[in-house]
């Protein structure tokens, strides 16, 4: 397996505050990689950074061969990242359909587009009946679908994910998990940051646990899930 | 008494305001500011129209009126409220002030303070038709087709092209857009060049039915146009226009009932009431409070 993305002393200050004090690590192409960690630990802050929102105070991202460090979103997005920002942040009074296209904003294939307009189609069927909805006019369990499926349409290698269940019920973010591991059998690599850490090591081949601003663990998603001090800290196991 | 006039000629001030209504709103709906330098782009836009067209034929000097009002919008924008992206709505607000008054204070050493007369009118449209039997240039009836046709090419644009997309997404969530790829600058100036285009054509038409241009020329139809927006619902394209359609065809009435006087305080009277009752305006933003 290869590197695709690869974070190497990431260093990010808001202000005077050292948000994320130096962290690397690895994605592997292909895999489901989690970092997990308590609200603050910098989980978001790492992936605003990777998809250019946020400039990092020093460290390098490289994605297949390539720095990304300085460069805009829109290169970002075209390089073949993209983000599914925290919140879901679709656009409330733009249709399901042209969210959708927003997503392809950067892309010019007209065919190619409406295949993965098809592909998002068939990942959510839902998407497709509500088409021409307002985005703002859905629940959340569809809004989140309606977020991830704008993301893919930007054919991205890596979606970033910044915590999908948030705010949604047991049975649907458990519908979103089995559509992340769908996504990823289809191709995509995924970074996925979750509060919800049982759910994320379930699916995860690797995993990195963040606190305070470093990386503090890492090992397979299985190796974490029986790892004793993790469970204590974030899955709720009592002593 | 006979009100046919003046109705005719509320239609088409409704129309002027309208040009430059869209360009307030357009500019609100994207940044979040009250641009309060854009009649003074109008009024910019009017000067140049009169210096142009007295020292070039009409075929050159209307395509520079257009381009160096479109120009104007892009730079006051890259110059003064770019730089202020991340900064509090303040700010922005206070520099549009600034820019305003820059702007007149330069008119004002072009011009020596002295209004100058439009005298090279423009061909064809200065015209004098009869309309319902009313005695009137042409302008006044071309105005508010004018306008229909170009406020219908613009909402087409915004509703079917990809700028146009990118302009509502941004309109929404400057992040969000960006993680798209849209570039937020490009959008935003592109928000200027149409605003000020529009205020472009606003000004040939206006002027043409005016005897001078002076520095305060565009004070009173740009906060009549300011109205327009809010009455309409600031942020609405369509609202813009109704809104000025309504106060232009308003005012000509008092006029024609013979209260001049209280033509343009009738404007403000109205903004007042509108306020107070539907502060969002008649087709003011829905607000989708689900997240």
């Amino acid at each position: 397996m290869s590197k695709i993305l690869s974070i190497k002393d990431l260093q990010i200050r808001y202000g005077g505050i050292e948000a994320v004090k130096g962290i690397s690590f690895d994605v592997e192409e292909g895999k489901i990689v989690t970092l997990i960690g308590a609200n603050g630990a910098g989980k978001s802050s790492t992936l605003r950074t990777i998809s250019g929102l946020v400039k990092p105070a020093s460290g390098s991202i490289n994605f297949m061969g390539e720095d990304l460090v300085g460069k805009d979103q829109a290169a970002i997005v075209k390089a073949g990242i993209t983000l599914v920002p925290e919140g879901r942040r679709i656009f409330p009074d733009l249709t399901v359909l042209e969210n959708l296209k927003a997503g392809a904003y950067l892309r010019k294939d007209k065919a190619e587009i409406n295949k993965d307009l098809e592909w998002v189609y068939e990942l959510f069927p839902r998407l497709k009946e509500r088409h021409w909805q307002l985005g703002g006019t859905l629940s959340g369990g569809e809004q989140q679908m309606l977020a991830v499926g704008r993301a893919l349409m930007s054919r991205p290698k890596v979606m970033m994910m910044d915590e999908p269940s948030l705010g949604l019920a047991p049975l649907v973010v458990q519908g979103i998990f089995d559509i992340i591991k769908t996504i990823n059998d289809q191709g995509v690599t995924i970074l996925l940051i979750e509060q919800n850490a049982n759910m994320a090591l379930k699916i995860a081949d690797d995993a990195y646990v963040m606190e305070t601003g470093k990386i503090t663990k890492s090992g397979s998603g299985l190796e974490l899930l029986n790892d004793e001090s993790i469970k204590e800290a974030y899955l709720g196991k009592k002593k | 008494m006979n009100l046919v006039p003046f109705l005719i000629s509320g239609v088409s001030i409704g129309g002027q305001y309208a040009l430059i209504a869209v360009g307030y709103t357009l500019v609100y709906g994207i940044l979040r500011l009250i641009n309060f330098a854009h009649s003074d782009v109008f009024m910019v836009a009017g000067l140049v129209m009169v210096y142009m067209t007295t020292s070039l034929p009409m075929q050159y000097a209307l395509p520079i009126v257009v381009v160096a009002t479109v120009a104007l919008g892009f730079i006051i924008e890259r110059v003064a409220y770019k730089p202020l992206r991340t900064a509090p709505r303040m700010s922005l607000m206070i520099s549009a002030i600034g820019v305003s008054y820059l702007i007149q204070n330069l008119a004002y050493y072009l011009t020596g303070g002295l209004a100058k007369p439009v005298t090279n009118l423009i061909p064809w449209i200065s015209d004098t038709i009869t309309i319902f039997g009313q005695v009137t240039k042409r302008v006044t009836v071309i105005t508010p087709i004018l306008t229909v046709l170009i406020v219908i090419g613009l909402v087409a644009l915004i509703k079917n092209t990809k700028i146009g997309l990118g302009m509502r997404a941004a309109a929404r969530d400057f992040e969000a857009a960006q993680l798209m790829g849209i570039k937020i600058n490009g959008v935003i100036s592109f928000t200027f060049i149409v605003g000020s285009f529009l205020a472009s054509i606003g000004a040939m038409l206006y002027f043409t039915n005016f005897p001078s241009v002076a520095i305060g020329s565009g004070g009173m139809p740009g906060l009549n146009a300011f109205v327009a927006a809010v009455f309409g619902g600031i942020g609405s394209i369509p609202g813009a226009v109704v809104g000025a359609f309504i106060i232009g065809i308003c005012q000509e009435l008092i006029k024609g009932l013979g209260a001049s006087a209280f033509s343009d305080a009738f404007t403000f009277v109205l903004l007042i009431i509108i306020l107070c009752v539907k502060p969002t305006g008649l087709f003011g933003e829905k607000t989708i409070d689900k997240v």
